[in-house]
């Protein structure tokens, strides 16, 4: 017992040393949850479906941000205003290429079953099938070990916060981040295609009805989250650096977040990445390395058990 | 010829060019994360002769392929639906099949040609997948078709089922650095029932919180649980050995009274072990289909709500399915431990339990029948692509054969090669209904 | 004797929206009884709260089986209160597409026994017994509804009007003291109403079974119900018999003088 109290004592302690150190990694880490919890959180406001390849529009976005910067940066160090170009170049090439690969997606692995009324589990399967074919051939098309991104800026800490460094890369996501979450938050709240995607998300049958064209605005939709999820893909390979396999635990936890948040709910999706990314950081002083994935999954388990509404709940809630 | 025809086949032309394209680079030689395209590249501009005729792009072969087999389909289809006397036969062949004598008849070929078999094959190579490759994937292939099949739940996560029934063979025989069960290790073969029962208990441990969630959070949570257990397999070394896995798990042997047989090295005992089981497991899975139990997960796969309604309380059931479809992964566990002798969390990963996934759809989720013939038809392919690689095939493509499988098989035939006869029958009628209103 | 039904000042929302508001109201033993109002009025509503799909906020539902105690319905999960004696049917209709007729109505006589898994591997003296007993009720149950005839025809490839049959017969043969229809007639055709409203009444008359009843159509609403009650907005507007209810200036102005319109064209 007392071993066990001063077991903790001594990971608060060291909580109390980090905690700004774990809180700003741990933003860092959850907004980009957030980035790709949105995609999930719109696709399932259409198509009330888990786009389970969304894992890998991620990854496909990371590698294209990644071919680019090679190609572009070679080996010099870009400094200054050539660094927020490069990072605006990768973020449109992740995006881009995220955008293509969700919307090539939609058209083969789920249009055709929407098209039939397919059950859904078609659906799932569809798309667990499409996750894995494109996971797999990533690794055959660009090798199965992990690569560094060439950066496109200098690593420094910029300043502190409490004593805890605050780095560029930090800066760098958090801006770009911030800056693509409000513009998607205006696009959905503030535009015809925003309420042509919020009317399908609430009433399909209804909208078509009034003229909304349902093709279009999935499409658009998926346009929307592949944008994010590849970017988002990007600016996580710009630290950690690509592999075929590195979307399945980032996306993972998105889900979570995207759950956590209230599934079908665009600003839950951003709360509950942030609030993940915190929380996985700082759990990282209680556990070993191994289980920090483990802490993020119970607590999809635990959310999904007690609370599936999430914190703000679900948006379009009609089940029965 | 009429110009709708022209139309709808240039747009099909464009599809199937597509297709071979990318079919020209699934098959073709790998790249690497230097030089994006070279792989794409390489594998486009790779010559192959043209039925013997003249060399051409690799591509254009697919192409070949592509555009006479839709014509084939199209023509055929059309012939088809002006031509009755096919339909007349189609009924009859079904009237034919739908005789018990003739099913029975069926079955019994079957099983001699089961039985015949290891005299028929004698490479070692095949001998072995036989065992280890073939028929173990049946039994996986069975227990999921309970889950997805009849139950209709996505289970993502099945392959740790397989995991429990093997590990606690390790454990009951003591090959884990946990002291085993009694004190004392015992022989594979008592380890059956303890592994079955595990296995189920697992079922019942993972199934009573992750079954009440809907259909999507499911497949996600089992998916989950699925990586959890490799987690732990690697990091508890303590008990499980870690990621160098266990030590020598022993041979089944038996010795009771003036019998005695031990199973060595060779896979013909063991293969005639797991047929055993294979028809035991048909035997209890047909039962349960045709009972009450199958029709309750039915109701439940149809429509949870009203399956409610008629008291039918859903979360037994599918924790019944889960727990069943666990016993025969148990069993396929520890036939794994026992012949291999050996285990490491690295065998028992999500790819497995996707390509566990693969066999039952692709056969015909729900389809005993059409999942037994889906396991050994994919699991011989994929054993015989190890064996005799064709140029440039590499071991892992196949998980890129399995992504496309999946998609292809839930554009193109939900129900499989086999749709059972349950699920076969709402597709025609909600198709024929579609038909009706549109 | 104690009244089947006992609805007590039950709430039930949805986020901001009511759906039931403090509804309050009984049935009778043997009644056939009938909730009518408008669209959205509430009614599928109070069917799923007496059912256990919905669970009111406020207020209490007691359900009087003919033998034992009274039962709390409030907190009971659907398949709990199908065993109490509790039967429906849905608005719009939920069949077992991939099943047939009979299979459709035998997962009803059969689901009130215990699970038998080892039974049905074994099959043993007393699950065959079982199967014979359910498949006669299920036979019986057909003829009651006039559907042997598409016995093995699936489920799905029914008429409209079959298929309400269907599934009145799948509720009966849970053996329920009270059947709730929820708009038993919406989709069928002249002919086919009234041969249910003979069929409604034929169930209460020769099976005994309450019939709680939501309906549209007025005509027959008036000729089978022994007494309604009007929902409106979430709330009871007014109870009484038919020619009562025909009387009230409350239920014509929200409610009857819209729908008789609608007849009209
Ligand atoms: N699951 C739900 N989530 C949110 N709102 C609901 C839900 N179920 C019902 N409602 C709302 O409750 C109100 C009553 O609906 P209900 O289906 O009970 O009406 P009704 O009287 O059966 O109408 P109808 O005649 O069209 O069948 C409606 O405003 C409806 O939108
Ligand atoms: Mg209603």
């Amino acid at each position: 017992m007392h071993g066990f109290l001063s077991y903790l004592n001594a990971h608060f302690h060291a909580l109390r040393l980090e905690f700004w150190g774990l809180f700003i990694g741990g933003i860092g880490s959850g907004i980009i949850y957030a980035m790709v919890a949105i995609g999930y959180t719109m696709v399932y406001g259409v198509l009330r479906l888990i786009n389970f390849a969304h894992s890998e529009i991620f990854m496909t976005g990371a590698f294209a941000g990644y071919f680019t910067l090679n190609y572009l940066i070679g080996s010099s160090s870009p400094t200054g205003f050539s660094s927020i170009l490069l990072i605006i170049v990768g973020i449109l090439a992740g995006g881009i290429t995220g955008s293509f690969f969700a919307v090539v997606l939609e058209r083969v692995a789920y249009r055709p079953l929407r098209i039939r009324k397919a059950p859904k589990i078609a659906y799932l399967i569809s798309a667990i099938g499409a996750s894995y074919f494109l996971l797999n051939l990533a690794a055959k098309e660009f090798g199965r070990i992990g690569r560094g991104i060439a950066q496109p800026y200098q690593n420094h800490t910029v300043f502190t916060i409490f004593g805890a460094p605050v780095e560029m890369y930090n800066i760098i996501i958090f801006v770009a981040a911030g800056i693509m979450l409000i513009i998607v938050d205006r696009l959905v709240s503030k535009t015809k295609l925003g309420r042509s995607i919020r009317s399908v998300a609430q009433d399909s049958e209804t909208a078509s009805l009034m003229g909304v064209d349902i093709d279009r605005t999935i499409a658009m939709t998926f346009v929307i989250g592949g944008f994010l999820g590849g970017a988002a893909g990007f600016l996580y390979a710009l630290n950690v650096g690509v592999l075929y396999s590195m979307g399945f635990t980032p996306a993972l936890k998105a889900f979570t977040a995207a759950v956590l948040g209230g599934i079908g709910n665009l600003r839950g999706a951003v709360i509950g990445g942030l609030i993940l990314g915190v929380t996985e950081s700082f759990t990282v002083v209680f556990f070993s390395g191994a289980y920090t994935d483990v802490v993020a999954f119970a607590i999809l388990v635990l959310v999904l058990m007690f609370r599936p509404t999430g914190i703000l709940g679900e948006l379009i809630g009609r089940s029965a | 010829m009429n110009l709708p025809f022209i139309k709808k086949f240039s747009t099909k032309a464009l599809i199937i060019l597509i297709s071979s394209e990318l079919a020209a680079v699934v098959t073709g030689p790998p790249g690497n994360g230097d030089t994006p395209w070279v792989g794409f590249h390489d594998s486009i501009t790779q010559k192959a002769s043209f039925f013997g005729l003249f060399v051409t792009g690799r591509w254009a072969l697919f192409y070949a392929i592509g555009i006479i087999s839709y014509l084939a389909v199209h023509f055929f289809k059309k012939l088809n639906s002006n031509n009755s006397a096919m339909d007349s036969l189609r009924s009859q062949y079904s009237s034919v099949a739908k005789n018990k004598y003739f099913k029975l008849a069926a079955v019994l070929v079957i099983g001699v040609l089961a039985i015949l078999l290891p005299t028929v094959i004698t490479d070692p190579f095949w001998r072995e997948a036989m065992v280890s490759q073939i028929a173990v994937f049946v039994l996986l292939a069975l227990g999921l078709n309970v889950v997805v099949g009849f139950a209709g739940l996505l289970d993502l996560g099945f392959v740790a089922f397989y995991a429990v029934g093997a590990y606690a063979t390790a454990w009951c025989t003591g090959a884990l650095p946990m002291p085993p069960i009694f004190g004392s290790h015992v022989n594979p073969f008592f380890a059956i029932p303890i592994a079955i029962i595990l296995a189920m208990v697992a079922g019942v441990i993972l199934g009573i919180p992750t079954l009440r969630l809907r259909g999507d959070y499911l497949a996600i949570v089992t998916l989950g649980f699925g990586e959890i257990i490799t987690l732990f397999a690697n990091n508890l070394t303590g008990i499980t050995g870690g990621a160098q896995g266990t030590k020598q798990v022993p041979h089944f042997s038996l010795h009771i009274g003036p019998l005695k047989y031990i199973w060595g090295l060779d896979p013909v005992p063991y293969y005639y072990l797991v047929i055993g089981f294979v028809i035991l497991f048909i035997f209890i899975f047909y039962s349960l289909e045709h009972s009450r139990v199958g029709r309750a997960w039915t109701a439940i796969r149809e429509d949870e709500v009203a399956a409610e309604s008629l008291g039918i309380n859903p979360l037994k059931y599918k924790v019944m399915a889960f727990a069943i479809g666990a016993a025969s992964a148990g069993f396929a566990g520890v036939m794994t431990a026992a012949q291999s002798n050996f285990l490491t969390p690295a065998t028992f990963t999500l790819a497995l339990s996707i390509n566990i996934l693969v066999l039952v759809i692709f056969g015909g989720m729900g389809s005993i029948f059409g999942v037994v013939f889906g396991a050994i038809v994919i699991q011989t392919i994929t054993m015989y692509l190890i064996h005799t690689p064709p140029a440039g095939y590499q071991p892992p493509d196949l998980y890129i054969y399995i992504g496309a499988l999946l998609v292809i098989m839930m554009i193109f035939r939900p129900g499989g090669l086999f749709p059972a006869r349950r699920r076969q029958r709402a597709d025609v009628a909600t198709s024929s209904l579609e038909n009706s209103n549109g | 004797m104690a009244n089947l039904f006992e609805v007590s000042n039950i709430t039930l929302r949805f986020g901001g929206v009511v759906s039931l508001s403090n509804v309050s109201l009984y049935q009778k033993r043997g009644e056939i009884l009938a909730v009518i109002g408008p669209n959205g009025a509430g009614k599928t509503s109070l069917f799923n709260s007496l059912t256990g799909v919905y669970q009111p906020q406020e207020g209490s539902i007691t359900f009087n089986p003919k033998e034992g105690e009274p039962i709390s319905i409030i907190g009971k999960k659907p398949h709990v209160i199908s065993h109490t004696g509790v039967a429906r049917t849905f608005q719009a209709s939920r069949m077992f597409n991939a099943l047939t007729t009979f299979e459709n109505v035998k997962i009803g006589a059969e689901s009130h026994k215990g699970i038998g898994a080892i039974g049905a591997i074994l099959r043993g003296p007393a699950t065959r017994k079982d199967e014979k007993y359910s498949d006669a009720r299920t036979w019986d149950l057909l003829d009651f509804v006039g559907l042997r005839a598409k016995a093995n025809y699936i489920a799905s490839s029914l008429s409209y009007g079959e298929r309400r049959r269907l599934e009145i017969a799948r509720g009966l043969a849970t053996n329920p003291e009270v059947l709730l229809l929820d708009e038993p007639a919406a989709g069928t055709n002249p002919s086919e109403k009234l041969e249910l409203t003979d069929l409604i009444r034929k169930v209460r008359d020769q099976m005994g079974v309450s019939i709680l009843l939501i309906e549209h159509d007025m005509k027959l609403v008036m000729s089978l119900a022994e007494r309604l009650y009007v929902l409106n907005f979430g709330s009871v507007i007014a109870e009484g018999t038919p020619d009562e209810i025909r009387a009230n200036q409350n239920v014509v102005d929200a409610y009857l003088g819209t729908t008789t319109a609608e007849g009209a064209n």
